[in-house]
Order: C-alpha cells, then structure tokens, then sequence
C-alpha cells in the first residue's frame, strides 16, 4: 500500500467542449502547464502535476473536449485513444476524470455511459456547481454515483472550490482499483447511440430535478445578440473595437520593443569588435528575435479578445453569425477564428485552426490565411503609399491613401474567400462538413483563468514561430552578407551578396510587373518577414537607417519609383508568400511538404498576375 | 437499419398525433414541437459525409426521438442557419443538414 502510495498516478481529463475543464486544469495544476504536440499529430498535449497532502505526484493529462468517442477530427481520436489506452508514447491513464457542466448533464451522462464501457477507473467531477445551485437545480448524488458506478466530486473550478475533495477522490480511486475492467467500447451505431440517450433520460428523469430558477439571461442576450441585424451590427462594432485595440493599443509596447533590441544591438556593437560575429549577432540573432518579439504585443490582445469571446460564449454565436457568409465561400463557421487571428499574423491563425474537424476544410483555411493582410504587411504599405500615392482628400471626407489602405485590405479578404471558393469548387467537389455546434450558456470570464490562457499562448507562439523564424533570419542574414563587396565598389554592398545576385537574375522576370532591380533585390531578404522589405529596400537605396528615416526613404522612392511601379509593388504585396516562417508553420501543421508548396505555387502566381495587370493598366492610364 | 426502423415505428405509434409533421430543415422561428424521427434517409443533398455519419452526428448532438424543440433564432441571408432549443441546451446547425430531423409541430 505504502508502495502504492509513492508512485505517481495517471488522471485523463474528458468532458464536453464548455464544461469549465480547462479551468478545472488549471485550478488542478495551478496552471502550470507542460505543452507539447503528441508525435506525428498537430494536436496540442498538455499536461501538469498535482502533489496530494499525502505527498503523492499525480500527472494531469487534458484531453481535447468531445461529445464522444466516436472520433471525427485529429483532437477527437486522440482524446479517444489516449481514454481507450491506445496512444503511442502515451502511459495509459490509471483513472478517467469525466467533467461535466453541473448545469448541462444530457450529453455528459451519455459521454460517460462510454466512459464505462472502457474499463477503467472513472470519476465524475460535476463542475460549475454553484451555478446549479443558484439555479435551484437538485441532484441526487448519491443515487447517480450508484447508477453510473464511479464517484461524484462536485466542484467550481473557477474559485478553486472541491479540487481538495477531487485530488482525494482520485487518489482513493487510483488506489481501490486492483485490476481493470474489460475493455468493452466499440463504435456505437446509431440504435446504441439511441440507447444510450434513452438511458440517460432515465437517469435525468431519475436523479435530476429541473432548475427552479433556469437561465433566463442567456435567452434574452441572444435574442439581442443573434437578431439577423443587430446581430451582424453588433459583431461588426466588436470587430471594429478589436482591431483598433490590437492596431493602436499594441503601437506604445512595440515601439518599446522595437527600441529595447535596437538598444541591445548598439549594445552588443560597442563589445564585440567589428566583424562578422557581430554582424551575425547584431543583424542576424538580435534582428530575428526583434522581428519575432515585435508582433508579441499584437498577438497578446488579439489572443486576449478571443479568449474573452471564447470563455463568454460569444464565439460560438460569431460563428453562428459569419456562417452562411464563410459557408458561401466554401469555408467552415469556425474558419472565421483563424482567420480573424491572421489579421494580426498568419502564424498564430494557421496554429488555430485546429478547431476545425474536416481536414480539407482544414487545409482549405491553412491556404488562404496568409491572403488576410497580416500586420507584417502594414510598414511595407505604409511606406509605398506614403512615397506614391498623393496625400490628398476624396469626396470631402476621405483620405486618398486611406482608401487605398483600406482597398489593400479588401483586396486580401476578398481574394481569400475567392481561392477557397475555387479550392471548394474545382479541386475538392464537394459541401463541406455538417456544421453543428452547441450554443453554451453566457458566463462572465474569469479574470485568472484567461490571463493564465493568456501566457500560455503567448510562450506557445513564442517559442515555436521562435523555433522557425530564428534559423531563417540567420540564412536569409547569410544570403545577404556573402559574399562581400569587393574594394572600391561603387554600388551598396548588398548587390554583390547572394541576395543581389538572386535580385539581379530574377529580374528580368520581373520586368513585366514594373519591378526595377532595387525591388527586385529587396525582395530576397523580404522573405525573411514581410516587413523586412522596407530595410532592405533602405540598404538597396543606401538611405542607412531605413526604419529610424522612413522619410527619407520614402522621398527617395517617390523621386525614383513610378505611379505604376509603386501601385505593382503593393499588389504584389497583397498576394506574394514573402514570409518563410509562415511556409514554415504550414510545413508542421500539415506534415507535409505538399501543403507549403501548393500555397507558394498560389501565392506566388496570384501575385504575379495581380501586380502584372495593376502595372500594365497603371501605363496604358498613363501612369508609368 | 431494421433496429432503425424498428425505432421509427415504435416512436411513431408513442407519440399522439395532434398537431402536423415538418422536417426541421423547413420549420420557421417560434415553432417547436416534440422530435418524432432522425432518418438517415438518401436526400440528394450534399453534407460532406454519408447520411447514416449526419444521422449518427445529430443523435449525438441530442437530436433524438421524444427531445423538445424549438427553433430560436435563423441567420440574416437565407433564414440559414438556424439556432435551436433542444431540451435544455441551444444548437446550431444549417437547413441543409436538418432535414432529416421529423418534428411533430404544437400547433395545429
């Protein structure tokens, strides 16, 4: 027994999407959180430990939510087999945690009269219980933990309340079990799936006396918050507020940012002796980093609006609202969460779309994010519309170079929904999955649980677009630098670089789109990052510090550049795949080469086209 | 599929017939109603996966026979999608993929 004791338990976490498990991991594990994808899949592992009074380390493993174990999408079958013991390089769990919103117990009995047939050791943690209770909705724990054979725990994750009683329970629980029982699930068809929701009826019947006070608030906030207009207005109005937080409330942090490694760079500049450790050091690894920690501001409020929305209920109803829009272009209700993200970045977009189930529609998300204009995009547009487009006013009211922001920002999400219609028309024939999708009840967020959330994603995106940029910038820094320029050139040195030389062979292709051989030159190093171009374009030029003297740059490109050449450019912009780490990204998240193959091809010919009609038109208008 | 129909009568023959049958892919907001079959019937429609997979979904989902329901909300462009109250929870789905859901209406 006391041998028992010592050893660490196992404890999977299972439960229904919204019924609080995250928050209950979190309140288990005190939010720390070891997260890793599970071998061979993108689906994210997360798992923390927990010590018991008697000393005793229990591992806590957090399953991806599920309906059942009949699985439909990568994060289904490894909730499924990590249950049924079946996952490679994964212990099996030595007792199952079932969690089940307190408030919502229909499906949940049916999950776990599944939970049975596995065979192992079950405890049903009834969460979200205070709630029930204010609801005056009564259940019969004794009688239902007889029923289903497994103990009941109740618990409020959110205010830490039961997880003592929890952590005791899995404990008594790992010790009881002697042997296990047979292994008895298999898919259920649709008569046992009958069955079962027929039994557990019963048990509702049995055991559950309905809410004296039920919801009433999520009803009336719907009826505002789903109205066919005031719906759409409102969500609009949110969007609008989003991006003007995630826009201007990042500026002050990234510029912070932006300072603090331009400082280090100085810094490390005065130590080191100059040469080519310090060029690596200074305009490779510190350079690299800075264009990474850069966007951490944006995509710390981006993350935190859609935790917010996550964790009140909202984005179900977004999706319910963008549905038959997304549904028109061939896209899932759900693809508006990743997509919405790739506003700030494609790579934090791409990494979520594994909410969604169907593979191809996946993919078909995975494709056209990068196509959303990604802030990376903004100094790059900023610059060329500043150094080509008139500063003047339209219609009384509108800035001309707002306009034409706002047209390149158009243009990208129109050209998304246009390649996912064409993907969905003529190479994957076909409707998309059945979209189904509970609406959950309204919940105030809880402060601690979504700045945990926070942190988490923010060191998850951190550390793996870090993994994948860091390496790149140094090639691209690499492609740059050699080789040198030899004594008493006349032209800047990064024209007898690698870089020069691939600027200088691809350009005669690039003619056609109006693009001279300093475009073509800075597009090379460009596809480090896409903001990169605008530095690049500052050493072509010799304007020094390109992104201290924007205007200076910005002057030199309206004396050189044509109307057309600066309008191709941008629309070039609009399309190219000039950003490596998000080829990159696509590469781990598909598993395969194909995938970041398909959306260069794409990107790359689009790009082509877009800037070759712009420039051509442009000319005959009388532009060039 | 002889369990399925098995069900179906049984069902059929439970519920008292007093108001008529719509599929949920045709009813309107405000209607509600008591669910009589999910039918995993060929409809030529095309919902990514087979018909049997849709009818295994919806059940799953807590589309099943003898569940109170009502249809809450529907979307701006087509009435589609619809958001409905089945039993104590609220779902989504779209027509396309609600027609083989048989609701027998209250109202007469």
């Amino acid at each position: 027994m006391s041998q028992a004791a010592l050893s660490p338990a196992r404890v999977a976490l299972v439960g229904n999407p919204n019924s609080g498990k995250t928050a209950l991991f979190n309140a288990l594990t005190g939010g720390r959180a070891k997260v890793a994808n599970y071998a061979g899949v993108t689906v994210e592992r997360k798992e923390g430990v927990v010590t018991t009074v008697t000393g005793r380390t229990i591992h806590v493993l957090d399953l991806p939510g599920t309906y059942s174990l009949r699985a439909r999408s990568p994060d289904e079958v490894v909730t499924r087999d990590a249950v049924l013991g079946q996952l490679a390089g994964e212990t099996p769990p030595d007792v199952i945690v079932c969690v089940a919103d307190a408030t919502n117990l229909r499906l949940v009995l049916r999950l776990i009269l599944e939970l049975k047939k596995v065979g192992r050791p079950l405890v049903l943690a009834l969460n979200m219980f205070d709630i029930a209770q204010r609801q005056g909705l009564r259940i019969d724990l004794e009688g239902l933990s007889r029923e289903i054979g497994a103990p009941i725990v109740t618990t409020v994750a959110t205010r830490k309340r039961g997880i003592e009683e929890l952590v005791a329970q899995i404990d008594a629980t790992t010790l009881a079990a002697a042997t296990l029982d047979a292994q008895t699930w298999r898919e259920p068809d649709a008569g046992e799936i009958r069955d079962a929701h027929r039994e557990a009826q019963r048990l509702m019947k049995a055991y559950v006396r309905p809410p004296e006070r039920p919801d009433t608030l999520t009803g009336k906030v719907d009826s505002v918050l789903l109205h066919p207009v005031w719906g759409l207005v409102i969500l609009l109005g949110l969007l609008l507020v989003m991006f003007q937080a995630v826009f201007t409330g990042a500026t002050p942090l990234m510029d912070l940012i932006d300072a603090a490694m331009t400082g280090l760079g100085g810094l490390v500049a005065q130590v080191l002796p100059e040469g080519l450790l310090r060029s690596l050091i200074v305009d490779g690894i510190v350079a690299g980093v800075g264009s990474v920690l850069v966007f951490l501001p944006q995509i710390l409020i981006l993350f935190f609006f859609i935790i917010m929305l996550e964790d009140s209920g909202y984005m179900a109803r977004a999706a319910f609202l963008m549905d038959k829009i997304m549904g028109g272009a061939g896209l899932h209700g759900r693809a508006f969460i990743p997509l919405l993200s790739s506003f700030a970045c494609a790579i934090p977009g791409i990494m979520s779309t594994r909410v969604i189930d169907n593979k191809r529609d996946r993919l078909t998300t995975i494709l056209v994010a990068p196509l959303m204009t990604c802030s990376a995009r903004i100094p790059v547009y900023t610059l060329i519309i500043g150094a080509v487009i008139p500063h003047r006013t339209v219609g009384g009211i509108f800035s001309l170079q707002g306009l034409v922001m706002f047209g390149l920002y158009a243009a990208g999400i129109l050209s998304a929904l246009g390649v996912s219609f064409v993907m969905r028309r003529f190479f994957w024939r076909g409707m998309s999955e059945p979209f189904m999708m509970e609406l959950p009840t309204y919940k105030k967020p809880d402060p601690t649980n979504v700045a945990r959330n926070l942190l988490m994603r923010g060191q998850i995106f951190m550390s793996r677009a870090g993994r994948i940029i860091l390496p790149l910038m140094v090639l691209v820094w690499f492609l740059s630098t050699f080789p040198y320029a030899p004594a008493g050139a006349t032209e800047p040195a990064i024209d007898y670089s690698f870089a020069g030389m691939i600027g200088h062979f691809i350009q005669p292709a690039l003619a056609p789109i109006g693009f001279n051989w300093q475009m073509s030159v800075a597009l090379v190093p460009g596809m480090a990052a896409r903001e990169v171009a605008v530095a690049a374009l500052g050493t072509v030029y010799a304007v020094g510090d390109a992104e201290a003297a924007t205007g200076g740059l910005s002057a030199r490109l309206a004396a050189q550049w044509s109307l057309a050449s600066g309008l191709s450019f941008l629309a070039w912009y609009v399309f190219a795949p000039q950003c490596v780490a998000t080829l990159g990204v696509v590469k781990r998240e598909t598993n395969s080469w194909l995938w970041p193959a398909v959306m260069f091809g794409y990107m790359i010919t689009l790009a082509y086209l877009a800037a070759l009609i712009v420039y051509q038109v442009t000319v005959a208008l009388g532009g060039g | 599929m002889n369990n399925l129909s098995m069900d179906r009568v049984t069902m059929a023959d439970a519920t008292p017939e007093v108001g008529i049958t719509v599929r949920l892919s045709d009813a309107s907001v405000g209607d509600r109603g008591v669910i009589v079959d999910v039918r995993a019937d060929l409809d030529g429609k095309d919902h990514g996966v087979d018909v049997e997979e849709l009818q295994r979904r919806l059940l799953e989902f807590g589309f099943v026979e003898g569940a109170r329901i009502e249809v809450i909300h529907e979307g701006a462009i087509g009435h589609d999608p619809i958001a409905v109250r089945l039993d104590d929870m609220r779902v989504a789905l779209r027509r396309r993929d609600a027609g083989e859901v048989i609701v027998l209406l209250d109202r007469p």
